[in-house]
């Protein structure tokens, strides 16, 4: 026996240290080495079978309990007030590899020494973006002198912890063409005059781009909640920006997730897309009190991620990297499918199933997946 | 400023919506304004409502003022006496018609003793609430909402006494149950919709009891003694219709036995109850494929041939006959004319239907079930007293949907058996449980219903108490005689060559895509490879081309259009549905090379 094919006869070191973490330090050898035996055939058992069809299997274990889901459930998940979508509505996001998501939430963990309540809040709040419409209380336009003039809420800031030098040093990023000053309680844009007239117009259009600037916090993040999880205090957020949050120094790096799959592919790259579908698949489903093995969620997550970058379950994703055209046909929109390979040339070797399955010859798969080799003796 | 709008059009404003109106409201219980009309202030929206169109939803109830209902008992005297219309009642505002939306803004009281000063309308009765067929479930107010409601939709489909000129009548897929009984356990709407004049059902004796898990997961057991007296017997009746349809250029259709010469002639034994004239005869025993009109149409392309030929030659054969599985006896045969002056056969089948495994029955509470098993009479459970159910009911089918109602309706309909009278079972306002069990007792039975039975089969005495009592039951118009089917082979369609579906056209159970899955995923390549043969071809394939070739039956040698004789030239065995997809192919311009390739 190769030491390639250690795989085939030895325990995985995972199994093989839970043995010995489980067992009494006073089991004899001889025993240790007999349970060892029974789990070794268990584990030879789950294996999966040279022939199994492991992707229908998957599809029918999570197609069949989907029927019972039910549809639509928002609700707010346990003791938190975070609306998250759940259920079926998650799962079909979730296989659909759909970039925009309906609730992106994060969980942010946060250092230890930062884990006590009134800090909590004090970076929930750090977190939370800001706008410069929600620190004023008024707006108001000038337009003969081309001025905006913006009554500023002394107390919002201090909510907020905003300072006035905070303020401007974000409002200077607005632009070139405006200038601004501070008086009193009183924000002061001037416009400056370039060759040709400003018109009202484009007084209001600044003045909307000022209204919605960000001055605070993190983009894309609108709220935040601090909640108690066990024995540490974590922050839930509305909106996800976890390349942002994992830049701040508070937050705990090794732990803070968010439930955008996109983001974690482009932030912490393929293998934690992978996991994180695989996570949150498995929360729904756990969530509506089902039981799926989850080697099938792993299956179809590594299926989502086999090339490198997340894809769906659709016609526009895993569906168009099949080999076969037949195949390809046969899952919606088949006159585009036939036409594209008839411009290209394809040939079909059929060599999975679908294709097999149309032209009645027996499938790659269980039964018809050995060959018979014989040794003809010479005569 | 308040926007009025009438029929959900705006039609101005007013300063005070409230008077305005309890004015309308005033006016219409006075009689001055029609009382059709329906008011409704919206204070979030502010906006008033005022409807008078067709197609809402209304209900009568009574009018409170201060607490007391205007239907006083001098009222109450002068209706009786029959001095006061129902009319007069709305007109002079003791009786008013609310809409969903004026219904909003009352307060109404469920009955008397629950009025306060601050109701404004009374219930005319509690059982109002329910519509005509739900009401018609006894004891509802005992049952889960969801059992009452599904108990009212299935007595929809009871086989009943529908229509007292059936004989004459041409119903399509219609069933007359022999002996219909009036329901011992009634309710008020029984009286009120003339229930006694076209009951549905049948006063049965039922056993609460398992039997030999035959009546497990909601099927019954019926007595076969119970059938033979004619329980749940129905007629089953369906028409068969032909017209001598007239066609351009004075072409018709003719009504008559057809010639042997007609296209599509059958055969003599199909046509052997046709008389003289080409109908069948009343009476007339008719199987699966027997003629019951024949016809004969004309050819439907002329040719400029044919034209010379004899006519008979070329009619073709368009009889009516008796549908795949079906069987029956000629009821009523009908000849007139339509309007549009062609000749118009109409004949009526019937057929006896008795209950056999497989037939739904229900009582009115939601209970559903089909029939697992038929026992002879002398294998049935027998009370002390020599009662043999007729039907056994699964105590399992009670605790998880709550159907209280059921077991009530079961003493009722033992008190009312016994002591020869109906029981009342309106909601809300039945004879109380109570009463009834203490008349059971003054019977000389048990008050709970529950009885010591043995067993048919070995005589034995059944060690606990049965409860048994006496239940309306209704046959439901799903019979298996209507859906039993079956195919080894016969007929396939045309265009694929893969089976016809349906019942009608012999078809077969089709294994879909799902089911499909399910052999892969077993690994069953070659079980699966097998099932789906049902349109296996043979075709030649060109090795040069790798086109569908010709095989020539004369010369038994196969040549490819397109290279030739020369070529060499294969054959494969693939679907006919692939055959016909590469068709398609060929029809979108595609070329789907076919490369042979030796497998072993
Ligand atoms: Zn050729």
């Amino acid at each position: 026996m190769t030491k390639e094919r250690d795989y085939e006869t030895r325990l995985p070191e995972k199994l093989a240290k839970e043995i010995r973490r489980i067992l009494p330090s006073s089991a004899s050898k001889k025993k240790i080495s007999e349970i060892a035996g029974e789990v070794y055939r268990e584990y030879k058992d789950m294996k999966v079978e040279p022939g199994e069809a492991v992707g229908i299997v998957a599809a029918e274990s999570i197609g069949e309990p989907g029927t019972q889901m039910t549809l639509n459930t928002f609700h707010f998940a346990g003791v938190t007030e975070m609306n998250v979508t759940l259920g079926l509505p998650r799962i079909i996001e979730i296989l659909d590899g759909r970039r925009l998501i309906t609730t992106p939430t994060m969980e942010i963990y946060l250092k230890k020494e930062y884990n006590d309540k009134e800090k909590v809040r004090g970076v929930a709040l750090s977190i939370k973006e800001a706008h410069l419409s929600e620190v004023t209380s008024e707006f108001s336009i000038n337009i003969p002198e081309a001025k905006i003039e913006v009554k500023l809420d002394r107390g919002k800031m201090g909510e907020l912890k905003i300072s006035e030098s905070v303020l401007l040093k974000a409002l200077k990023r607005v632009g070139k063409t405006i200038s601004v000053d501070i008086k009193d309680d009183l924000l002061i844009f001037k416009i400056k005059k370039g060759k040709e007239e400003k018109g009202i117009s484009e007084v209001y259009r600044i003045k909307e781009k000022l209204k919605a600037t960000h001055i605070s916090g993190v983009k894309g993040i609108p709220h935040v909640l601090p909640v108690k999880k066990e024995r540490e205090y974590i922050i839930l957020t509305a909106g996800s920006n976890l390349k942002k949050v994992l830049e701040l120094k508070e937050v705990d790096a090794t732990r803070a997730v968010t439930n955008d799959i996109f983001e974690i592919e482009s932030t912490l790259g393929i293998e934690a897309a992978r996991q994180a579908i695989i996570n949150e698949v498995f929360k729904v489903i756990e969530n509506q009190g089902l039981n799926i093995d989850i080697r099938h969620i792993m299956l179809v997550a590594d299926t989502m991620c086999v090339n490198g970058r997340v894809k769906g379950i659709t016609r526009y994703g895993v569906v168009r990297d099949k080999a076969s055209t037949l195949a390809r046909a046969s899952f919606e929109t088949p006159i585009n499918h036939i036409f594209d390979a008839s411009l290209k040339g394809e040939v079909d070797n059929l060599n999975s199933v679908i294709e097999n399955v149309m032209l009645n010859q027996p499938v790659p798969i269980g039964t018809g997946l050995p060959g018979l080799v014989t040794k003809v003796r010479d005569a | 400023m308040t926007d009025v709008y009438l029929t959900g059009r705006f039609v101005g404003t007013i300063t005070n919506p409230v008077e305005f109106l309890t004015r309308i409201v005033e006016e219409r219980r006075k009689g001055v304004i029609s009382s059709n009309v329906n008011v409704h202030y919206d204070e979030e929206l502010d906006e008033l409502h005022v409807e008078n169109g067709k197609g809402r939803l209304r209900r009568p109830l009574i009018v409170v003022r201060d607490g007391r209902p205007m239907f006083s008992e001098g009222v109450m005297k002068k209706v009786e006496e029959g001095q006061v219309s129902w009319e007069e009642l709305v007109n002079t505002g003791v009786v008013e018609y609310l809409d969903a939306a004026e219904e909003e803004s009352t307060l109404v009281a469920f009955s008397e003793e629950y009025l306060t000063p601050e109701h404004t309308h009374l219930e005319m009765a509690p059982f109002d609430m329910f519509g005509l067929c739900t009401s018609l479930v006894p004891y509802s107010n005992f049952s889960a909402a969801q059992k009452v409601n599904t108990g009212s939709k299935n007595q929809k489909q009871a086989l009943g006494f529908y229509a007292a000129n059936f004989m004459v009548r041409m119903d399509m897929d219609v069933s007359l149950i022999y002996t219909p009984q009036r329901p011992i356990v009634r309710t008020i709407m029984h009286k009120l919709s003339n229930y006694d004049k076209h009951p549905s059902g049948q006063n049965i004796v039922v056993a609460v009891m398992s039997y030999r898990g035959y009546n497990m997961d909601d099927a019954t057991v019926l007595n076969k003694g119970s059938i033979d007296f004619g329980f749940g017997r129905s007629s089953y009746y369906r028409p068969a219709i032909a017209e001598e349809l007239r066609y351009s250029g004075g072409l018709i259709d003719e009504i008559c036995i057809p010639d042997k010469e007609v296209k599509g002639y059958k055969s003599e034994h199909d046509y052997r109850f046709l008389e003289g004239d080409g109908i069948i005869f009343p009476e007339a025993k008719v199987a699966e494929g027997d003629v019951v009109i024949g016809k004969t149409s004309p050819p439907r392309f002329l040719s400029s041939m044919e034209q010379y030929n004899l006519a008979a030659e070329s009619r073709r054969e368009s009889s009516v006959a008796m549908r795949h599985g079906e069987s029956g006896i000629i009821d009523l045969v009908i000849i007139t004319e339509n309007g549009e002056g062609n000749k118009l056969i109409q004949v009526k089948v019937r057929d006896q239907r008795c209950p056999e495994i497989g037939d739904k029955f229900t009582s009115r509470h939601g209970q559903k079930g089909v029939v697992g098993l038929i026992v002879p009479k002398a294998d049935m459970p027998f009370t002390a007293s020599g009662i043999v159910p007729d039907l056994i009911f699964s105590p399992h089918s009670v605790p998880t949907r709550m159907t209280i109602a059921h077991l009530i309706e079961l003493i009722g309909g033992k008190v009312g058996a016994l002591a020869g009278r109906y029981i009342d079972g309106t909601a809300f306002d039945a004879e109380p449980e109570e009463a009834v069990r203490q008349e059971l007792l003054a019977l000389g039975f048990r008050d709970n219903g529950v009885e010591t039975m043995y067993n048919g089969v070995s005589g034995e005495q059944f060690k606990v108490g049965i409860f048994i009592g006496n239940m309306y039951y209704l046959k439901l118009k799903h019979m298996v005689a209507n859906k039993l089917h079956s195919r080894a082979r016969g007929p396939v369609q045309l265009l694929t060559r893969q089976p016809t579906e349906g019942r009608a056209k012999e078809g077969g159970l089709r294994l879909g895509e799902m089911e499909k899955d399910t052999f892969v995923a077993h690994g069953a390549a070659l079980l699966l490879k097998e099932r789906f043969d049902s349109d296996k071809t043979r075709i030649p394939v060109c090795e040069e081309c790798g086109l569908v070739a010709v095989y020539d039956e004369f010369k038994k040698r196969a040549y490819c259009p397109i290279c030739g004789d020369n070529a060499e030239i294969n054959f494969i065995e693939i679907p006919y549905a692939f055959k016909l997809i590469l068709d398609e192919f060929k029809s979108m311009c595609i070329y789907p090379k076919l490369v042979l390739k030796n497998k072993y």
